[in-house]
């Protein structure tokens, strides 16, 4: 184990900020990233079903 | 087995589908493992302090990259020579995580320099280059998408990776060929890698987690263009997608 606490934790031994700006900046990323994707996906899906409903005759 | 089979987009599709969970749970418990070794396993460097945990993702984003960008050009590749529709869509759903990679890359990077060296960011070959690989992802992306003619578009956008591929090796052998501020490689094909065993784990477990996310994103990507695409397509129609 590395650290004595919490604190100790969250300062990295005084890189706190640089360690943690690139972790934090990694997540933003992957979390973006991942909602762009599913609202892609949704955005597709609802085309599809306007235009399935559209060409369906009733 | 025939392998050709899912080279057809109705089979791809929900193959597809059924794996990307799986890339997605592979990708988090890799992730998890990666970070305990990160911050808790691996121990305090003698030069660098605790500040070289950056290492943990600045290593495996910067080589997924470049690996991204040679199966983006592999792809490419192919469907330029056999104009297999799905290749064309695998190139184009792997360069926006590729570009993600690439900005972490050198984001983690400038992070970890203003610490060690003094600045955010020097001119140096290995980051000139990497940054350079930044801009062939992004122009591609954005060739493709000033083309309205689909088929147009994938062949010129394979025309731009297949050509930006040489920046790849630049890349790889820039801190050889060149001075650099940028250290050589820790880790080689050739010989024994120059670091701690535990470090070096963690950074292979957190390589091998962005190598299942990168998969399983390219799959969730693949498959919404190619419901886009082939919206005409009966087997798209017969979706239950597509039902209200």
């Amino acid at each position: 184990m590395n650290w004595g606490s919490w604190s100790d934790f969250w300062q990295m031994g005084g890189y706190g900020l640089y360690v943690w700006g690139s972790f934090a900046m990694t997540i933003v990323c992957i979390a973006g990233e991942i909602w762009f994707l599913r609202r892609h996906r949704l955005q597709t899906m609802q085309r599809l079903k306007r235009m399935n409903a559209w060409e369906t005759p009733t | 087995m025939n392998l050709y089979r899912y080279a057809s987009p109705s089979t791809f599709y929900p193959l597809a589908g059924r794996l990307a969970p799986w890339f997605f749970a592979l990708a988090f418990i890799l992730a998890v493992i990666g970070l305990y070794i990160s911050f808790f396993v691996a121990p305090t460097d003698f030069q660098q302090g605790e500040g070289y945990r950056i290492i943990f993702i600045h290593v495996p984003a910067a080589w997924m990259s470049m690996f991204i960008y040679i199966v983006m050009a592999f792809w490419s590749a192919i469907g330029l020579a056999w104009n297999t529709r799905l290749s064309f869509i695998m190139a184009r759903a792997l360069a926006p995580t590729g570009a993600m990679f690439t900005f972490i890359a050198l984001w983690t990077g400038a992070f970890w320099g203003k610490p060690m060296w003094g600045a955010w960011w020097v001119w140096d070959a290995r980051l000139t280059s990497e940054l350079i690989l930044f801009f062939l992802y992004v122009g591609v992306m954005a060739l493709q998408a000033a083309i309205d003619d689909p088929r147009r578009s994938d062949r010129a956008g394979a025309l731009l990776n297949l050509v930006g591929v040489i920046n790849v090796p630049i890349i790889y052998f820039s801190v050889k060929w060149w001075n650099t501020l940028h250290q050589g490689s820790s880790v080689s094909l050739t010989r024994a890698p120059s670091m701690a065993h535990i470090m070096l784990w963690g950074m292979l477990i957190m390589a091998l987690a962005a190598w299942m996310y990168a998969i399983a994103v390219a799959f969730v990507r693949a498959r919404s263009m190619l419901l886009e695409r082939e919206r005409q397509a009966s087997w798209v129609r017969e979706l239950p997608e597509g039902k209200a």
